[in-house]
């Protein structure tokens, strides 16, 4: 029910029903028309027009003299020709020369749509603010340019729905909990940010805000880094991911870390000149993880290993608030 | 301010075009991708001289879509290759960090204003 809300609402502002509005009112025959289309003059054959017609696959070609548009020539009248066996007569013994309904580039499609429904003609000679021919329009373009313009509108319709609006919607369970377990190795810089990117990413897919996937990313990626600047052998970040709570853990078997009441102070670090080049060691990573989370534990003991526990509230301004494309 | 913008403030060279138009309030210039996490506001310029890949996975993170290497210095391939991936654009300014900065505030773009004072170890 609420997604179809959802969906209603973006509907109506500058949404799909706006958009088949805008496009019924809006679109300009030029988007629509094929430009720069043959020409035939009075003097050619309607033997070049049959040509023409077979090997373009098409239904009436513009005649112009001297780049004037004079008139338009179509299959019907290649019929007449062929009944009377004139093939060779000129062009202009047949095309339809006075009273030509034309269609003009700037206009809105329904209005030349009109047009076509008053007169019955299956054509009509495209011109410009000049007069100059620059297309050709038909029934059948406007069918073809209207039906892809749907389309374009129902696969937009479609990937909204495919989206969950609200965090953990898509799931429904007494206890639901969504577990992702990665491994650090150490020293690894090229695949750092790897593990909390991905993180990132499962928690905007099932609906989490930016906010929040943001704030648990900035400090899943701090304690990757760790993982992968302090340990022996690397280590694992677990993510715990529940409607109401989220739960990293980052743990490793070693070195541990000596006093953890200093390693927590601003500025604090043992990190290695080498380390510091590469933009991380400034001493600032807990304390900033300690500003993303809403409950922070850290523990260690040396030769063992260290535990880094980061707790995320999930607060109603941070759910159902799925970014809009 | 508009990637077209932020390229003539700067004079840069466009390496990686962005996955997404954009248009800034706020830019960060820092080495310390630490201080980068800390400051971080979202669709915020990122400045810094770091070139490595951790400058592109920051930028991810701090949801900075396009990142502005100082001093000339041309990023090694894997920094490219990520940012391609990640669809963060990267640009190569000229100027050093200072002047870089520099130009980009006279732009217009805007800091994160006064910070209190942190006393450390």
């Amino acid at each position: 029910m609420k997604r179809q809300f959802a969906l209603l609402g973006l509907m109506g502002r500058g949404g799909a029903l706006s958009k088949i509005h805008e496009l019924i009112r809006e679109m300009q025959v030029a988007r629509v028309m094929t430009s720069s289309p043959f020409t035939l003059t009075p003097e050619d054959s309607m033997l070049q027009l049959k040509n023409l017609l077979r090997e373009h696959r098409i239904s009436g070609v513009p005649v112009v003299e001297d780049h004037e548009l004079v008139g338009i020539v179509s299959i019907e009248d290649l019929i007449h020709a062929l009944e009377s066996h004139r093939l060779d007569a000129p062009i202009g013994d047949f095309m339809t020369r006075t009273s030509l309904v034309t269609a003009h580039a700037q206009e809105p499609v329904m209005e030349a749509l009109r047009r076509f429904e008053v007169t019955g003609i299956g054509r009509m000679p495209v011109l410009d603010a000049r007069g100059k021919l620059v297309g050709i329009i038909t029934r059948g373009d406007i069918t073809m340019a209207l039906l892809r313009a749907l389309q374009d509108i129902y696969s937009e319709v479609e990937a909204i729905q495919d989206r969950p609006q609200h965090f953990f919607e898509a799931l429904e369970s007494d206890n639901t909990s969504l577990q992702l377990r990665y491994r650090v190795e150490k020293g690894d810089f090229a695949r750092g940010g790897d593990a909390s990117a991905k993180i990132k990413r499962a928690l905007l897919r099932i609906g989490a805000s930016p906010q929040l996937s943001r704030r648990v990313a900035i400090a899943a990626y701090e304690a990757e880094m760790n993982l992968i600047i302090h340990t022996d052998d690397g280590g694992l970040i677990l993510a715990d991911v529940q409607p109401t709570e989220i739960t990293i853990v980052a743990q490793d078997s070693g070195p541990g870390i000596q006093d953890v009441e200093l390693a927590k102070q601003p500025g604090y670090s043992t990190a290695t000149s080498q380390i510091r080049e590469m933009g991380f060691g400034a001493g600032m990573g807990l304390v900033n993880i300690e500003r993303c989370t809403d409950k922070m534990s850290l523990w260690s003991a040396l030769g063992v290993g260290t535990r880094l526990q980061m707790m995320f509230q999930v607060s109603p301004e941070e759910v159902g608030e799925a970014e809009e494309a | 301010m508009t990637l077209d913008e932020i390229l003539e403030a700067t004079e840069a060279e466009l390496l990686i075009e962005p996955a997404y138009t954009f248009d800034l309030e706020f830019a960060c210039a820092s080495d310390l991708m630490s201080d980068v996490l800390v400051f971080t506001k979202p669709n915020m310029l990122l400045v810094t001289g770091l070139t490595n890949p951790q400058a592109i996975r920051t930028a991810d993170m701090a949801e900075a879509p396009a990142v502005v290497f100082v001093r000339g210095k041309y990023p090694p391939q894997e920094t490219l290759e990520l940012a391609e991936e990640m669809g963060i654009g990267v640009l190569l300014s000229p100027y050093t960090m200072f002047e870089t900065a520099g130009l980009l505030f006279q732009a217009g773009l805007k800091g994160i204003g006064k910070l209190p004072t942190l006393r450390q170890q």
